[in-house]
């Protein structure tokens, strides 16, 4: 074979339309080759560029640099010097606030952010397994939020209502969690397999079905709303059904974490070392090759939706049995299954690249809120710096190129 | 105008796809470039039509060195060029595909359609095309298309056209007049380029023959050279042309087709009522056009196509209405026409491809986890005995050459326990060492007394390898006849033309 | 058939074999819709007159109010449905599509006998719904057309929703800054072609995934609008965040026009700028060179390029465009509808455009359309909270979203996007 192009294309197209429309593969999966390919170099590179961006928006947007800044040509180092005590301060902050707080001495004190990384890291790595796993099946599911509200609610209306003995209580509660994110989702992956509805607009809306009809549950004292009560929010999860704390309660750490790192280890058997995962990868590749080879590329659809629902339920059931117990709420998702999906494609849509890029991405929200209780950045700015980090990933030669590495050999 | 290419040298990475090729063309004159699929032809001529830079030579015309940094400065040099795949936009009109990047506007940019149409029915009248303006590209016949194609080349005063491997899509007789055009354009003081692999055309039409081969040039041939000199001149070693094969030893009739139609989403008929019948040791070719039905056939077969009717049994089990996977199990075998497409995933490794279609069951599956050991030792035989030239199994396949790849498909499939296999296009885009492998092992499933059904717009390929041939035109069977039927005959009977028309 | 050496075939001769073939989505669809809302009507049923009323009270020409009895007038129209739904099991049983007309008639009865039973006791005021409907149809509007002529060229432009709320905020900010409407209008321009700019470099220079791109692009902005809002607006809100707004302008004559006056033409200056960018797209979509070349290149863009168009240039300019476009629809949350930004104001209007666009099959007119449907039944949900529905307000939000999913799963058909839609453009 030679490099040139292929002279002889497929004829499929020819035969309907007797032109060739253009033979380019699907461009996601180029771009999410270029996620998986891309080396660890260019990865921190972009984290580097990410932070940069950020630093200046922490500096520009700083009120003693502009106050410096007016006077900048007299005194250009003042605004230089204030610029730099922004930056230093929001990221010394996030630090602090994600993993070790030097400012106390209590050194059990001082390792209280990194538990709190961990905390919050759990509904993000298994939010962004759900969204991962549809990626490698071909599918961008973009309804991270709908299943989380769906299964979070689902998991609090049995921690709410439900009067089961301690244990089985909280195993009912996950389960259910799991089985209404599941259904969620499958739903997406059933309306593209049987009518080729394209599952980002079928999810984008099923986010917000999900979020008014939790809101209606959450206003009806029947279903989950608590009583007497004008807002909508229900009981706090009564105690059998919480996600216990790992490491007593100086920490708010909870089992939630331990799910998640489960949930990682089969979703990686899954997907390397199963026949179900090995049908999702060549439906996620090649559909059409996975058809002709006998796979149920539809039912693969729902199926693997199905599962990337139940797991972005797990992340919703997470956060209302164990980060935030004292009832449901409307935003018990918290941006979380937004996040996901920069989760899923940081992590290269690989279970232990989602691991570390959950574990990134929850330090910085722990970092986030300390920097924002202490320097008084708004962690949106937490946001930007996440959007700017996958971009940046799915872009090498743009990074190459900031940094003037020499380019890469086109593939 | 005349046309000199210069030591063009054309690099990807570090694959040397032209190297220093140079080739003149005259004004009044068609020069054949002759030579295997992936020897270079394409891109010298996108080269030419300024879709790639060239890394060394030049482009002369008319003894000015030109540069193109795109088609569009090619094209105002007066060069024109009639796509393999047509560049033609399905859903514009004929007149709107003319005047595309050569619009002529009124107020604010307004299009002014009638000066297109104007110009379409003026050339089209000059060589006695019949193609009306309005109609839409994508309800036109693939014959009156490739004419849209020429006449938007001389709508742009085209001196110098080039035909990239114009005849695929055509039936003989639309090969014919397309032969005659070429003559007319030549003498009206064109200098054309005629691309192509088929030895029949060169010789037809072609004034000078240069042969290329792995990106150079190795020499000028006559027209009045023999099939076999430009046969081994393409490939640079003697080439059988033809392939051995016994008699078949027929048994049963094993897989029997009855009013098969098949109809896509849009409404297309594509299969229209095809009755036929395959017995067990025996080869029937489908021989036709392309885009007359081949394609929704094979899928038919494997229960790819959802809109079927009619009766396929194989073996007496009927398997209309059965699942890809069920059919699969019933021991049919299937070498899709485009591996690319519906054979491989490229992005998975060559021991994965090969058990692409076993993920079921054993021996590579036990309750629903991957045996990586049985799928490693069964690749690593595969390979061996396949001859599949790769660094390890678990290399990407798609980083095979095309000849590998396919060899990868037949591998799989073969090593199935079959009852029927189906070939589509089995050696489409493949190195002629690769050909000659695959159609030694279709020989041998046939002569292992399975029933082998091959697929081929090929002529070539399509006498050699049957016992029986069957012609397909607009989803119909216009008739089965033996292998030994005279080309001419297949030729016409690809028109539509039934049998005993043909011979009359 | 005689072979010669001319063609003589006429090519409907040559034309391939056709055959109806029919989905059965359409009457599928519609028999749900129709169970539906009959199990509402049994369920809810709840006695009364409902009076529809047609004029404002300061219009110049008064129309009678249409007073009719609630559950009848619902009954009689389910029962339309029900017809229409048979009628287009009819069609499909005999392999004949079912008319567009015909499920725009199953919609409009359907609205009406919605409306009837909702609002049984009370009064519609349908010029201010028809009339609010265009008003929240504006940022729908605008971001579908930022999708049509994105998805003509071959980009799909998913940061419709960034654009909308980066020119929410920029109207904000420059409209408070110079205290002009027409200044902050450019200023959300102007931030809607930055958004473009970078989802142009990321997905025609850079080829990632346009879907990727701009749902990362969405979340950057929703983070640097929230950023700089908390850090510099909010703090300045006086100098910072305190717009002016666009009054609403009667045009003469035409705004005098019962019923369709005070709907079409007593509304504010962006909405006579939607008017003319609907129209304007439209023409010259199809009819000017600038647009056969921008089809051209989202349908095929090699041979665009072998006929000298420079694809990602055009590609380019689309998306420049588009993103421009947008950017005005986004001025609309702040110098029309409050006038301050707020944080992710927009709520995810810029997916309920590209629904448009979906809905609209890809034609600015059939988009502008179906965005104006959505603006519909925002604008009921506010209308029937006022008189007291008793349908929960949760389930009239919900409603433009159930739609779209039986809309993107049944009712659209085939549609068919451009070729190249999406597909990035890798010379060779």
């Amino acid at each position: 074979m030679t490099g040139a192009p292929p002279e002889i294309p497929g004829e499929t197209s020819e035969a309907k339309s007797g032109t060739t429309a253009p033979g380019d593969p699907p461009s996601w999966r180029l771009t999410l080759r270029e996620i998986v390919a891309g080396n660890v170099l260019t990865a921190v590179l972009a984290l580097v560029l990410a932070v940069i961006v950020g630093s200046l928006l922490v500096a520009v947007t700083d009120d003693e640099v502009r106050e410096a800044s007016k006077y900048f040509f007299s005194r250009p180092g003042d605004t230089v010097d204030a610029a730099f005590d922004a930056i230093w301060g929001a990221y010394t902050a996030l630090f602090q606030g994600s993993v070790y707080n030097n400012r106390v001495d209590d050194p059990a004190t001082a390792i209280r952010p990194l538990t709190e990384t961990l905390k919050f890291a759990g509904p993000l790595i298994l939010a962004g397994l759900g969204v991962g796993l549809a990626f490698r099946a071909g599918l961008f599911n973009i309804g991270g939020r709908g299943q989380m509200l769906l299964g979070g609610a689902a998991a609090g209306w049995i921690g709410v209502k439900a009067d089961l003995p301690a244990g089985i209580h909280l195993v009912v509660a996950l389960l259910v969690a799991m089985l209404f994110g599941g259904l969620w989702g499958a739903l997406a992956g059933f309306l593209k397999a049987r009518t080729g509805a394209h599952e980002v607009i079928v999810t984008i809306m099923l986010n917000y079905v999900g979020f008014y009809l939790v809101f209606y549950a959450l206003s009806q004292e029947s279903i989950l709303q608590a009583p007497n009560s004008a807002n909508p929010k229900s009981l706090p999860i009564q105690d059998s059904a919480t996600l216990p704390r790992l490491l007593g309660d100086r920490y708010t750490l909870h089992l939630g974490f331990l799910l998640a790192l489960v949930a990682v280890a089969v979703v990686w058997w899954i997907l390397n070392r199963s026949a179900f995962g090995f049908r999702i990868r060549a439906a996620g590749e090649n559909p059409e090759a996975a058809r002709t080879a006998g796979i149920d590329v539809g039912r693969t659809y729902t199926v693997v939706m199905l599962v990337a629902g139940a797991l972005v339920g797990l992340a919703g059931a997470n956060q209302v049995l164990g980060t935030v117990t004292s009832g449901v709420t409307v935003d018990l998702d918290a941006g979380i299954g937004f996040d996901a999906i920069t989760v899923a494609l940081l992590g290269r849509s690989r279970p232990l690249g989602i691991l570390a890029a959950g574990l990134l991405f929850g330090a910085f929200k722990a970092g986030g809120f300390a920097m924002q209780a202490s320097q008084g950045i708004p962690i949106d700015l937490v946001l930007v710096v996440q959007s700017l980090i996958v971009l940046f990933i799915a872009a090498p030669p743009l990074v190459r190129a900031v940094f003037r590495l020499p380019a890469k050999e086109a593939a | 105008m005349k046309l000199e290419l210069r030591n063009i040298t054309k690099r990807f990475g570090s694959l040397v796809a032209n190297d220093s090729i140079s080739l003149t063309v005259e004004p009044g004159e068609i020069h054949c470039l002759l030579g295997e699929n992936g020897a270079g032809k394409s891109t010298l001529m996108n080269v030419l039509y300024g879709l790639y830079q060239a890394d060394e030579g030049e482009i002369v015309l008319d003894g000015e060195v030109q540069r193109f940094s795109g088609p569009g400065d090619a094209m105002a040099a007066g060069i024109g060029m009639v796509h393999q795949h047509f560049m033609l936009i399905p859903v514009f009109t004929v007149a709107e595909n003319v005047m595309l990047g050569n619009e002529q506007t009124g107020f604010a940019g307004r299009l002014d359609l009638d000066a297109s149409r104007a110009r379409v029915r003026e050339i089209a009248d000059r060589f006695g095309f019949h193609v009306d303006p309005d109609r839409l590209v994508e309800d036109l016949p693939v014959g009156v298309q490739q004419r849209v194609e020429i006449i938007k080349a001389l709508s742009r005063d085209a001196e110098v056209l080039v035909f990239d491997e114009p005849t695929a899509v055509l039936t003989p007789s639309e090969t014919d007049e397309l032969m005659e055009i070429m003559r007319q354009l030549r003498s009206a003081g064109k200098a054309i380029v005629f691309i192509t692999h088929k030895l029949r055309e060169v010789r037809e039409v072609a004034d000078r023959i240069t042969v290329i081969r792995l990106g150079k040039v190795v020499g000028e041939a006559s027209p009045s050279a023999s099939n076999a000199e430009l046969a081994s001149m393409m490939v640079g070693r003697p080439v059988e042309l033809t392939v051995r094969k016994d008699a078949p030893k027929l048994g049963k009739e094993a897989l029997v087709v009855r009013d098969l139609t098949v109809i896509d989403d849009t409404g297309h008929v594509h299969v229209d009522g095809l009755s036929f019948e395959i017995r067990a040791g025996e080869v029937l070719c489908v021989a036709g056009v392309q885009g007359n039905g081949q394609t929704e056939l094979t899928e038919a077969l494997l229960g790819l196509q959802g809109r079927v009717r009619g009766s396929i049994t194989l073996d007496g089990k009927e398997l209309v209405g059965r699942t890809v996977r069920q059919i699969l199990d019933a021991g049919v075998g299937f070498i899709p026409e485009d591996r690319q497409v519906d054979g491989l995933v490229a992005g998975m490794s060559v021991a994965e491809n090969l058990m692409l279609d076993r993920s079921h069951g054993s021996p590579f599956t036990r309750r629903g986890s991957l045996q990586l050991k049985a799928r490693d030792e069964f690749a690593r035989r595969m390979v061996h005995e396949y001859d599949v030239r790769t660094p390890g199994i678990e290399t990407l396949v798609g980083k095979l050459s095309g000849g590998n790849q396919q060899k990868v498909v037949v591998a799989r499939e073969l090593s199935r326990d079959l009852r029927l296999l189906v070939a589509a296009q089995p050696t489409r885009g493949v190195d002629v060492g690769s050909i000659e492998f695959i159609h030694k092992q279709v020989v041998a499933t046939r002569d292992s007394g399975l029933p082998v059904l091959v697929v081929s717009t090929e002529l070539d390929e399509v006498v050699a390898l049957a016992d029986r041939i069957m012609v397909l035109y607009r989803g119909r069977v216009v008739g089965i006849v033996p292998a030994d039927t005279p080309r001419d005959v297949l030729g016409l009977m690809m028109t539509g033309e039934t049998p005993e028309g043909a011979v009359a | 058939m005689t072979i010669s050496a001319a063609p003589t075939t006429t090519p409907a001769e040559e034309a391939p074999t056709v055959v109806t073939v029919v989905s059965r989505k359409a009457p599928v669809v519609l028999s749900i819709f129709t169970v539906g809302l009959a199990l509402v009507l049994l369920l809810g049923s709840h006695d009364g007159d409902t009076t529809f009323r047609l004029s404002t009270r300061d219009d110049l020409f008064q129309l009678p109010a249409v007073t009719v009895p609630a559950m009848v007038t619902a009954w009689l129209l389910v029962v339309v449905m029900a017809a229409i739904a048979g009628w287009s099991w009819a069609l499909t049983l005999r392999e004949r599509p079912t008319p567009l007309w015909l499920v725009a008639l199953f919609t409009v009865a359907a609205l009406v006998s919605f409306l009837a039973w909702a609002a049984a006791g009370g009064t519609i005021p349908v010029v201010g719904l028809l009339g609010g409907a265009i008003a929240l149809a504006v940022p729908l509007v605008f971001g579908a057309m930022s999708g049509v002529i994105g998805e003509r060229a071959g980009v799909v432009n998913i940061a419709i929703d960034g654009q909308l709320l980066a020119g929410a905020f920029a109207a904000a900010l420059v409209g408070s800054m110079i205290g002009s409407t027409w200044a902050g209008l450019a200023g959300a321009a102007f931030a809607g072609l930055l958004v473009a700019v970078l989802l142009g470099v990321f997905a025609i220079s850079y080829h990632v995934d346009q879907v990727i791109v701009g749902v990362v692009l969405n979340v950057l902005v929703i983070g640097l609008t929230s950023f700089l809002f908390s850090q510099v607006l909010a703090p300045n809100a006086a100098e910072l965040n305190s717009p002016p707004r666009f009054k609403a302008i009667e045009i003469p004559l035409l705004g005098e026009i019962p019923v369709i006056g005070p709907v079409l033409f007593q509304q504010t200056a962006v909405v006579y700028l939607m008017y003319v960018a609907v129209a304007v797209i439209a023409w010259a979509l199809y009819r000017s060179r600038w647009g056969l070349r921008l089809r051209a290149v989202g349908e095929h863009p090699k041979a665009a390029d072998t006929v000298g168009i420079k694809v990602n240039r055009t590609r380019y300019r689309a998306v420049l465009l588009a993103g421009a476009i947008a950017g005005l629809g986004g001025a609309f949350y702040t110098l029309v509808s409050v006038p301050q930004f707020n944080r992710e104001m927009t709520g995810g209007a810029g997916y309920i455009a590209l629904a448009a666009v979906i809905f609209g099959k890809w034609d600015p007119i059939r988009a502008t359309l179906a965005a104006l449907l959505f603006g519909f039944a925002s604008t009921l949900q506010g209308v029937l909270s006022v008189i007291g529905s008793p349908v929960p307000s949760q389930f009239m939000l919900m409603l433009p979203y159930v739609v779209t999913v039986f809309a993107v799963a049944g009712l659209v058909g085939r549609s068919r996007p451009p070729a190249a839609d999406g597909v990035p453009y890798v010379k060779g």
